[in-house]
């Protein structure tokens, strides 16, 4: 398919302005002389030519409500059209991020009840919407942790991460400067207890957990391994990509987490927008608030009935600003729809069905591929290709032989502690039915393997493009488009 | 009101299968101490009662009754959007997808982000762009971590005229791993930053960050500082509003190694601050430095055209804690936005919303700053905002423009001898009419 810039015709017309409505001065003098060369090279097209170029790019392209989308650990359930509605209100939307306080009563109101909803949620003292991401909640965490023991006057500079960890908690506990150490994972697919107990110390800053982890596997001895880090003055961070298995059924608060991240977009229902925007709501217990990132929503201390909130930065022990304004609010507003259409008896049962319909698929599809750390799982589940591998079946092939059965196939090679790593998460959006479907799929696909490996080998076959050769990408790096 | 679609014999079926006969069952490996805790949130809402309720969020929003009395700016502003830009992003298949991760379901994206690269590219005439950033101002930390990882040098020069927002990030960011921010304090006059900068700068500095329209809106012509920086081994990071390069001279052409900025100009939504859009670019030689997501052009195993995340060895999930970044979930549906909307405006129309919001600014300025009592506080040239000094209270400003009118953004929190100053803004939506009903009731007032 032709990229939009060689579809541009020379003059072809496209969205109008209204003509200039004051009298014309000159350019050059009006900036100083400072005028760029040629103007920019910007497609010229039709409405309708936009509009046809981008129809044909989405039907190159799959999302949640096309198909199952298992990935693993990226909680891909449907998201209701009515967070959508609710987002795209102009109320919501027209606001100017430098208006007066007064004039966005509304959206501070329920900025400040989803704060209080979601620390119900997770147990914790107090949030910051600001973090626009999952990794930038983590990077704020563990700013905050750093803080911390800086005024508490610790020299605590190693953060521990699982080697199961999703590579964003290494990488931002690095931005946050601290020295990163793994521990390692026991035959049941949790800490061990005993490599954690090794490398504590009195420099250890905290430790970085999931839980349930990325195995699918809740982490039994939580309560000790709080008890271990706390007694040896560190703090907890917890990881809440898979906060979707837990929700209602315990809390990070009650487990011992000091630190939370929330990813609204995979555990509330906002969409992922094919790579965002997300965001990363951070909560902490009682004794970290202060250290939150400014501006926060509090009372007006004056008495004054237009404008009962407002921002204030009056935080003296604040890591500070760390998003452009208010983080993505129009993302908020979704996941906060969301909670209050589900409710709580509604966020409990989408655990339940969550966990319950990953555990009916780790058992139907544990009988085609062997389970990683067999036992009851979470909200998600690992396998590996098995017997295949012999016949020189690896995970990518059954990937890209799933695309060809209309699936998106599940998270792969991750994580990195089991070789050849398939890791599903169904969600509780998907219905028994599309469960079945699924494995059926699956036992196709072990069929054909076995009969037919080369068919899998090639796959996928039905697309619009073959296999690409990403060494080759690397290698030449053409990043964007050439001039026609 | 659930979106799960389990009826209690569909539960049974899977119940029976995983070889259990209650749910708690499953959750045996949670503690029981901390087992089904109260979560104290309000009752569940059907769908009708849950807009009722966001309609009176919605309507405690107090707005003007026309978006051309919006005259505010400083990182974020109020352009026009084409109705075929919400249409065309509100396709299903792109924003309910995931990260691109599987590139043969998912060309669509993948493609659409090598476009999105290819006009921050030709906007800012730079060679390379990533799949987006957070927003502007993490956007701009961002090249100033690529400048420390280039030069392994820890020091960052700045003067006042960079967003205050901009300036506290850089500061939160830095702190942690002990980056120097040095700030100096902004020119009067606007071109003799390039002195101030220049005296300052010697060989211990990563990079100079300048922005190009400053937070005042002020036009400089920072070629020299750019050959300053590069005899000094350190880079020139340029923040630039998008659209101000309609006509403006690009940060290539100034000589700048990477330029940032906030991209909600192009085709966003205000959205009360966010989502918006971080943009990224670099000359060649930074690309393996940059962060994030990068889409690269490929051939299938026919020969086939098509796109995949590429230069992955630089990313967290690969790299771990020595990544260049741990920016995974970028912002990459607001670059579909960026995309389409300057694919709907075109070329043409990219030149002329530059020229109609300086045209306007500059009548906006040339009006307000003719009036008994307020003065224009810099000389030069502005692009689409400008510092109005005003010889009554700011404070009563607001009061005396009325609900009808947001006149400008307050400058005392950052800058405290500008207290009696506003920053107004203009874009193509403000009308002559607008804007002469301001001056109208500005004067009225300062004539009181």
């Amino acid at each position: 398919m032709q990229v939009i810039f060689e579809k541009s015709v020379k003059e072809r017309a496209t969205a109008q302005y209204p003509k200039l409505d004051v009298e014309a001065m000159d350019l050059a003098s009006l900036t100083g002389g400072v005028l760029r060369e040629n103007d920019a090279e910007i497609p010229e097209l039709s409405e309708l030519d936009v509009v046809r170029h981008f129809k044909a790019l989405a039907k190159r392209n799959v999302g949640v409500d096309d198909t199952f989308y298992p990935l693993g650990s990226c909680t891909m359930k449907y998201n209701p059209k009515v967070n959508e509605k609710a987002a795209a209100m102009e109320g919501f939307t027209s606001l100017h991020p430098y208006v007066e306080f007064y004039r966005a009563q509304g959206t501070m109101k329920l900025l400040s009840h989803l704060e209080e909803l979601l620390c119900g949620i997770t147990g914790m003292a107090a949030f910051t919407l600001h973090p626009m991401a999952g990794a930038h909640g983590e990077w704020v965490g563990m700013s905050i942790i750093r803080k911390y023991h800086e005024v508490n006057g610790g020299k605590r500079n190693r953060v521990l991460v699982p080697d199961s960890s999703h590579g964003t908690n290494p990488a931002s506990a690095a931005m946050a400067g601290f020295i990163v150490e793994s521990v390692a994972t026991d035959s049941n697919g949790e800490v061990e207890i005993d490599d954690l107990k090794s490398k504590l110390g009195d420099d250890l800053a905290g430790i970085m957990l999931t839980n349930p982890n990325t195995l699918g596997v809740f982490e039994t001895k939580i309560l000790e391994i709080a008890k271990m880090v706390h007694g040896s003055g560190g703090l907890l961070y917890y990881d809440g990509a898979n906060l979707n298995a837990i929700m209602g059924k315990c809390r990070p608060g009650d487990m011992g987490f000091d630190v939370v991240h929330l990813n609204l977009h995979k555990t509330f229902a906002t969409p992922h927008g094919g790579g965002g925007p997300g965001a990363g709501p951070v909560g902490v217990c009682s004794k970290l608030e202060q250290f939150l990132p400014t501006p926060r929503i509090v009372k007006n201390s004056e008495d004054d009935s237009e404008m009962p909130l407002i921002w204030s930065d009056d935080f003296p022990q604040s890591i500070g600003r760390v998003s452009g304004f208010y983080g993505n609010v129009g993302i908020a507003i979704r996941a906060y729809t969301y909670i209050r259409i589900l409710g709580e008896a509604g966020l409990r049962q989408a655990s339940e069905d969550a966990v319950l319909a990953a555990n009916y698929l780790r058992v139907k599809i544990g009988k085609l591929f062997p389970v990683a750390f067999d036992r009851m799982c979470m909200h998600e589940f690992v396998v590996t290709p098995g017997e295949l591998l012999k016949n020189g079946i690896h995970t990518l092939d059954i990937a890209k032989a799933m695309i060809d059965r209309g699936v998106h196939p599940m998270t792969i090679y991750f994580p990195l502690i089991v070789s050849e790593a398939m890791m599903i998460e169904p969600t509780e959006t998907e219905s028994v039915e599309e469960l079945d479907r699924f494995i059926e799929i699956m036992e196709d696909i072990l069929d054909v393997a076995k009969n037919d490996p080369e068919l899998i080998k090639t796959s996928p076959h039905k697309t619009v493009v073959k296999r690409l050769d990403e060494a080759k990408a690397a290698r030449s790096a053409i990043v964007t488009a050439g001039f026609n | 009101m659930s979106y799960s679609p389990h009826v209690d014999a569909d539960k049974r079926k899977m119940l029976d299968e995983v070889g259990v006969t209650n749910i708690n069952d499953v959750f045996a490996d949670i503690p029981e101490s901390i087992y089904n805790p109260n979560l104290n949130l309000p009752p569940a809402l059907s769908e009708q009662e849950a807009l009722e309720m966001l309609k009176d969020f919605e309507e405690l929003n107090l707005h003007p009754a026309r978006s051309g009395n919006y005259f505010l700016g400083g990182g974020a502003y109020n352009h026009h959007i084409p109705s075929a830009v919400a249409a065309i992003t509100s396709a299903p298949e792109f924003y309910t997808a995931y990260t691109p991760y599987q590139p043969e379901m998912s060309q669509g994206m993948l493609q659409a982000i090598f476009e999105y690269q290819s006009v921050i590219a030709r906007i800012t005439g730079l060679d390379a762009s990533n799949a987006s950033m957070y927003d502007g101002g993490t956007a701009c930390y961002e090249a100033c971590a690529m400048a420390v990882k280039q030069t392994k040098k820890t020091r960052i020069l700045f003067d006042s005229s960079l967003n205050p927002h901009y300036r506290e990030l850089l500061k939160s960011y830095g702190e942690n791993v002990e980056l120097d921010m040095v700030e100096i304090p902004y020119s009067k006059v606007a071109s003799d930053s390039i002195d101030s900068i220049s005296e300052k700068m010697d060989n211990s500095f990563a990079a100079i960050v300048v922005q190009n329209p400053d937070f005042f809106g002020r036009i400089v012509d920072y070629s020299k500082l750019a050959e300053v920086a590069h005899k000094n081994k350190a880079l020139l990071i340029m923040v630039v509003n998008p659209v101000s390069l309609g006509i403006l001279k690009t940060p290539a052409e100034m000589g700048a190694d990477i330029a940032v900025g906030e991209g909600q100009p192009l085709g966003l939504s205000l959205n009360y601050g966010g989502p918006y859009l971080g943009f990224i670019a670099s000359t060649k030689k930074l690309l393996r430095k940059m962060p994030g997501r990068i889409v690269g052009e490929t051939v299938d195993s026919d020969g086939k055209r098509g796109y995949v995340l590429t230069l992955q060895a630089r990313e967290q999930h690969i790299r771990r804690e020595k990544a260049t970044s741990n920016i995974c979930s970028n912002q990459a549906l607001c670059a579909l936005s960026a995309l389409v909307h300057t694919s709907l405006i075109g070329k043409k129309g990219f030149r002329q919303v530059s020229e109609l919001c300086i045209q306007k600014a500059n009548y906006a300025k040339n009006t307000l700053g003719a009036i008994d009592g307020a003065e224009i506080v810099f000389d030069g040239p502005h692009f689409n905002e400008f510092v109005l000094r005003i010889s009554r209270p700011v404070e009563d400003l607001f009061a005396a423009m009325g609900r009808s009118c947001e006149p400008g953004i307050r400058l005392n929190r950052w800058y405290p001898e500008l207290e009696d100053c506003i920053l107004v803004a203009v874009t193509e939506l403000n009308t002559k009419n607008d804007i002469d009903a301001y001056a109208r009731r500005l004067r009225d007032w300062l004539c009181k």
